[in-house]
Protein backbone atom coordinates (compact mmCIF):
# COMPACT_ATOMS: atom_id res chain seq x y z
CA UNK A 1 0.00 0.00 0.00
CA UNK A 2 1.29 3.48 -0.94
CA UNK A 3 1.34 5.84 1.79
CA UNK A 4 1.33 9.97 1.13
CA UNK A 5 2.07 13.01 3.28
CA UNK A 6 1.61 16.67 3.15
CA UNK A 7 2.31 19.78 4.50
CA UNK A 8 3.33 19.56 8.28
CA UNK A 9 3.03 15.74 8.69
CA UNK A 10 4.65 15.36 5.51
CA UNK A 11 7.67 17.55 7.83
CA UNK A 12 6.87 15.52 10.90
CA UNK A 13 6.81 12.17 9.09
CA UNK A 14 9.88 13.21 7.02
CA UNK A 15 8.83 11.73 4.11
CA UNK A 16 6.52 12.53 1.13
CA UNK A 17 5.58 9.05 0.49
CA UNK A 18 6.26 5.46 1.21
CA UNK A 19 5.20 1.81 0.26
CA UNK A 20 4.21 -0.47 3.26
CA UNK A 21 3.55 -4.00 4.04
CA UNK A 22 0.94 -4.04 6.36
CA UNK A 23 0.20 -6.84 9.23
CA UNK A 24 -3.21 -7.99 9.07
CA UNK A 25 -3.96 -6.97 12.46
CA UNK A 26 -4.25 -3.29 11.12
CA UNK A 27 -7.55 -3.21 9.40
CA UNK A 28 -8.86 0.43 9.84
CA UNK A 29 -7.30 3.66 9.15
CA UNK A 30 -7.28 4.08 13.04
CA UNK A 31 -5.50 0.88 13.32
CA UNK A 32 -2.85 2.11 10.62
CA UNK A 33 -2.43 5.48 12.69
CA UNK A 34 -1.48 3.03 15.32
CA UNK A 35 0.81 0.83 13.81
CA UNK A 36 2.47 4.13 12.56
CA UNK A 37 2.60 6.10 15.82
CA UNK A 38 4.69 2.77 17.13
CA UNK A 39 7.56 2.53 14.55
CA UNK A 40 8.89 5.79 15.57
CA UNK A 41 9.32 9.07 17.55
CA UNK A 42 8.46 11.08 14.32
CA UNK A 43 5.40 9.56 13.10
CA UNK A 44 3.84 9.55 16.81
CA UNK A 45 4.83 13.48 16.39
CA UNK A 46 2.83 13.79 13.59
CA UNK A 47 -0.18 11.84 14.21
CA UNK A 48 0.44 13.08 18.09
CA UNK A 49 -2.95 15.28 18.29
CA UNK A 50 -5.53 12.70 18.18
CA UNK A 51 -8.47 14.02 15.67
CA UNK A 52 -6.41 16.61 14.38
CA UNK A 53 -4.91 14.34 11.26
CA UNK A 54 -7.00 14.03 8.43
CA UNK A 55 -7.29 10.44 6.40
CA UNK A 56 -8.27 9.66 2.87
CA UNK A 57 -8.26 6.63 0.66
CA UNK A 58 -8.15 6.67 -3.01
CA UNK A 59 -8.77 10.66 -3.41
CA UNK A 60 -11.59 10.52 -0.92
CA UNK A 61 -11.72 11.74 2.73
CA UNK A 62 -12.27 9.02 4.80
CA UNK A 63 -12.66 8.97 8.60
CA UNK A 64 -10.43 7.14 10.87
CA UNK A 65 -13.25 3.45 11.13
CA UNK A 66 -13.05 3.39 7.61
CA UNK A 67 -11.43 0.05 6.55
CA UNK A 68 -8.76 0.15 4.30
CA UNK A 69 -9.80 -3.33 2.53
CA UNK A 70 -8.91 -2.87 -1.36
CA UNK A 71 -7.08 0.39 -0.94
CA UNK A 72 -4.26 1.40 -3.25
CA UNK A 73 -3.46 4.71 -1.70
CA UNK A 74 -3.92 6.31 1.50
CA UNK A 75 -3.07 10.14 2.72
CA UNK A 76 -2.41 11.91 5.88
CA UNK A 77 -2.61 15.41 5.77
CA UNK A 78 -3.44 18.43 8.28
CA UNK A 79 -6.80 20.46 8.24
CA UNK A 80 -7.30 22.22 4.57
CA UNK A 81 -5.94 25.67 4.41
CA UNK A 82 -7.00 26.46 0.59
CA UNK A 83 -8.92 29.08 -0.88
CA UNK B 1 -26.68 22.02 -22.91
CA UNK B 2 -24.65 20.11 -20.69
CA UNK B 3 -22.62 22.02 -17.99
CA UNK B 4 -19.37 23.25 -19.25
CA UNK B 5 -16.82 22.53 -16.22
CA UNK B 6 -12.97 23.64 -16.44
CA UNK B 7 -11.10 22.57 -13.62
CA UNK B 8 -7.15 23.68 -13.46
CA UNK B 9 -4.39 23.25 -10.66
CA UNK B 10 -1.27 25.71 -11.93
CA UNK B 11 1.57 27.98 -10.47
CA UNK B 12 1.18 30.44 -13.11
CA UNK B 13 -1.33 33.17 -13.04
CA UNK B 14 -4.71 33.71 -14.62
CA UNK B 15 -6.42 36.38 -16.16
CA UNK B 16 -10.52 36.97 -14.84
CA UNK B 17 -11.52 38.59 -17.98
CA UNK B 18 -9.92 36.06 -20.44
CA UNK B 19 -11.58 33.20 -18.21
CA UNK B 20 -15.24 34.88 -18.25
CA UNK B 21 -14.80 35.37 -22.20
CA UNK B 22 -13.55 31.44 -22.88
CA UNK B 23 -16.22 30.48 -20.80
CA UNK B 24 -19.32 32.62 -22.40
CA UNK B 25 -18.02 32.10 -25.99
CA UNK B 26 -20.40 30.79 -28.15
CA UNK B 27 -22.91 30.73 -25.94
CA UNK B 28 -26.40 32.68 -25.78
CA UNK B 29 -27.99 30.33 -23.30
CA UNK B 30 -26.20 32.39 -20.69
CA UNK B 31 -27.85 35.20 -18.54
CA UNK B 32 -25.78 35.67 -15.33
CA UNK B 33 -22.13 35.28 -14.71
CA UNK B 34 -20.68 35.21 -11.04
CA UNK B 35 -16.54 35.82 -10.71
CA UNK B 36 -14.82 35.30 -7.31
CA UNK B 37 -10.86 35.62 -7.03
CA UNK B 38 -9.69 34.76 -4.06
CA UNK B 39 -5.84 37.34 -3.25
CA UNK B 40 -3.04 36.77 -1.31
CA UNK B 41 -3.23 39.34 1.52
CA UNK B 42 -0.04 40.89 2.69
CA UNK B 43 -1.24 39.86 6.80
CA UNK B 44 -3.76 40.68 8.96
CA UNK B 45 -3.34 43.57 11.78
CA UNK B 46 0.46 43.81 12.49
CA UNK B 47 1.21 40.41 11.40
CA UNK B 48 2.98 41.03 7.81
CA UNK B 49 3.55 37.85 5.94
CA UNK B 50 6.24 38.18 2.78
CA UNK B 51 5.15 35.25 0.95
CA UNK B 52 2.85 32.31 0.58
CA UNK B 53 3.54 28.99 -0.35
CA UNK B 54 0.63 26.43 -1.37
CA UNK B 55 1.00 22.97 -1.32
CA UNK B 56 -1.60 20.58 -2.95
CA UNK B 57 -2.47 16.83 -3.32
CA UNK B 58 -2.08 16.25 -6.94
CA UNK B 59 -5.40 14.49 -8.17
CA UNK B 60 -7.39 14.60 -5.41
CA UNK B 61 -7.57 18.05 -5.43
CA UNK B 62 -8.87 17.95 -9.01
CA UNK B 63 -11.11 15.05 -7.75
CA UNK B 64 -12.37 16.60 -4.77
CA UNK B 65 -13.22 20.09 -6.90
CA UNK B 66 -14.90 17.89 -9.83
CA UNK B 67 -16.99 16.38 -6.87
CA UNK B 68 -18.28 19.59 -5.40
CA UNK B 69 -19.02 21.10 -8.75
CA UNK B 70 -21.36 17.93 -9.28
CA UNK B 71 -22.74 18.98 -6.07
CA UNK B 72 -23.53 22.48 -6.99
CA UNK B 73 -25.09 21.33 -10.55
CA UNK B 74 -27.47 18.88 -8.43
CA UNK B 75 -28.43 22.02 -6.21
CA UNK B 76 -28.90 24.66 -8.86
CA UNK B 77 -29.40 24.92 -12.67
CA UNK B 78 -25.31 25.71 -13.16
CA UNK B 79 -24.43 26.09 -16.91
CA UNK B 80 -21.34 26.24 -16.95
CA UNK B 81 -17.77 26.72 -14.04
CA UNK B 82 -14.50 27.44 -14.19
CA UNK B 83 -12.58 26.62 -10.94
CA UNK B 84 -8.94 27.67 -11.23
CA UNK B 85 -6.49 26.91 -8.09
CA UNK B 86 -2.79 28.24 -8.07
CA UNK B 87 0.01 26.54 -6.36
CA UNK B 88 3.52 27.09 -5.29
CA UNK B 89 5.01 30.29 -4.36
CA UNK B 90 3.01 33.44 -4.22
CA UNK B 91 3.60 36.81 -2.87
CA UNK B 92 0.75 39.11 -1.24
CA UNK B 93 -1.61 40.61 -4.06
CA UNK B 94 -1.15 37.74 -5.75
CA UNK B 95 -4.10 35.83 -7.20
CA UNK B 96 -4.86 32.40 -5.60
CA UNK B 97 -8.23 31.07 -6.57
CA UNK B 98 -10.53 31.61 -9.18
CA UNK B 99 -14.19 30.55 -9.22
CA UNK B 100 -16.42 31.30 -12.12
CA UNK B 101 -20.40 30.15 -12.50
CA UNK B 102 -23.13 30.79 -14.78
CA UNK B 103 -26.79 30.25 -15.80
CA UNK B 104 -29.57 31.72 -16.85
CA UNK B 105 -30.32 33.67 -14.17
CA UNK B 106 -28.28 35.74 -11.06
CA UNK B 107 -29.54 33.48 -8.18
CA UNK B 108 -27.80 30.21 -9.33
CA UNK B 109 -24.80 31.53 -10.49
CA UNK B 110 -24.50 33.40 -6.73
CA UNK B 111 -25.53 30.83 -4.48
CA UNK B 112 -23.27 28.19 -7.05
CA UNK B 113 -19.79 30.32 -6.17
CA UNK B 114 -20.56 30.71 -2.56
CA UNK B 115 -21.40 27.02 -1.82
CA UNK B 116 -17.92 26.11 -4.25
CA UNK B 117 -15.65 28.12 -2.54
CA UNK B 118 -16.91 27.60 0.78
CA UNK B 119 -16.76 23.76 0.15
CA UNK B 120 -13.16 24.03 -1.30
CA UNK B 121 -12.14 26.26 1.51
CA UNK B 122 -12.89 23.09 3.97
CA UNK B 123 -12.34 20.27 1.87
CA UNK B 124 -10.35 20.54 -1.32
CA UNK B 125 -6.53 19.27 -0.48
CA UNK B 126 -4.06 22.51 -0.60
CA UNK B 127 -2.40 24.00 2.68
CA UNK B 128 -0.52 27.32 3.02
CA UNK B 129 2.31 28.14 4.42
CA UNK B 130 3.12 31.85 5.24
CA UNK B 131 6.80 33.14 4.84
CA UNK B 132 7.00 35.87 7.97
CA UNK B 133 10.45 38.10 8.27
CA UNK B 134 10.86 38.15 12.11
CA UNK B 135 14.05 39.87 13.57
CA UNK B 136 15.28 40.06 10.37
CA UNK B 137 15.02 36.20 10.10
CA UNK B 138 12.75 34.15 7.48
CA UNK B 139 10.20 31.82 8.69
CA UNK B 140 8.12 29.47 7.06
CA UNK B 141 5.06 28.72 9.41
CA UNK B 142 1.64 26.53 8.33
CA UNK B 143 -1.63 28.51 8.02
CA UNK B 144 -4.00 27.01 10.79
CA UNK B 145 -7.53 25.64 9.58
CA UNK B 146 -9.73 28.31 10.51
CA UNK B 147 -13.22 26.74 12.21
CA UNK B 148 -15.01 29.60 10.73
CA UNK B 149 -14.22 27.62 7.58
CA UNK B 150 -15.50 24.84 8.64
CA UNK B 151 -18.84 26.62 9.81
CA UNK B 152 -19.19 28.40 6.37
CA UNK B 153 -19.23 24.98 4.82
CA UNK B 154 -21.54 22.78 7.03
CA UNK B 155 -24.14 26.01 6.85
CA UNK B 156 -24.84 24.14 3.34
CA UNK B 157 -25.41 20.80 5.07
CA UNK B 158 -29.14 20.99 5.62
Amino acid sequence: MRLLYFAWVRERVGRAEESVELPSSVQTVGDLIQWLTSRSEAYAQAFASPGVVRAAIDHRHVKSDARLAGAREVAFFPPMTGG
Amino acid sequence: MMTAVTIRIQEGDFDVASEIAALTRGRTDLGAVVSFSGICRGGEGDSAISAMTLEHYPGMAEAEIARHVEEAKRRWPVSAVTIVHRVGKLVPGDNIVLVLTASAHRQAAFQAAEFLMDYLKANAPFWKAEHRIEDGVSQQMWVDAHARDDDAAARWDK
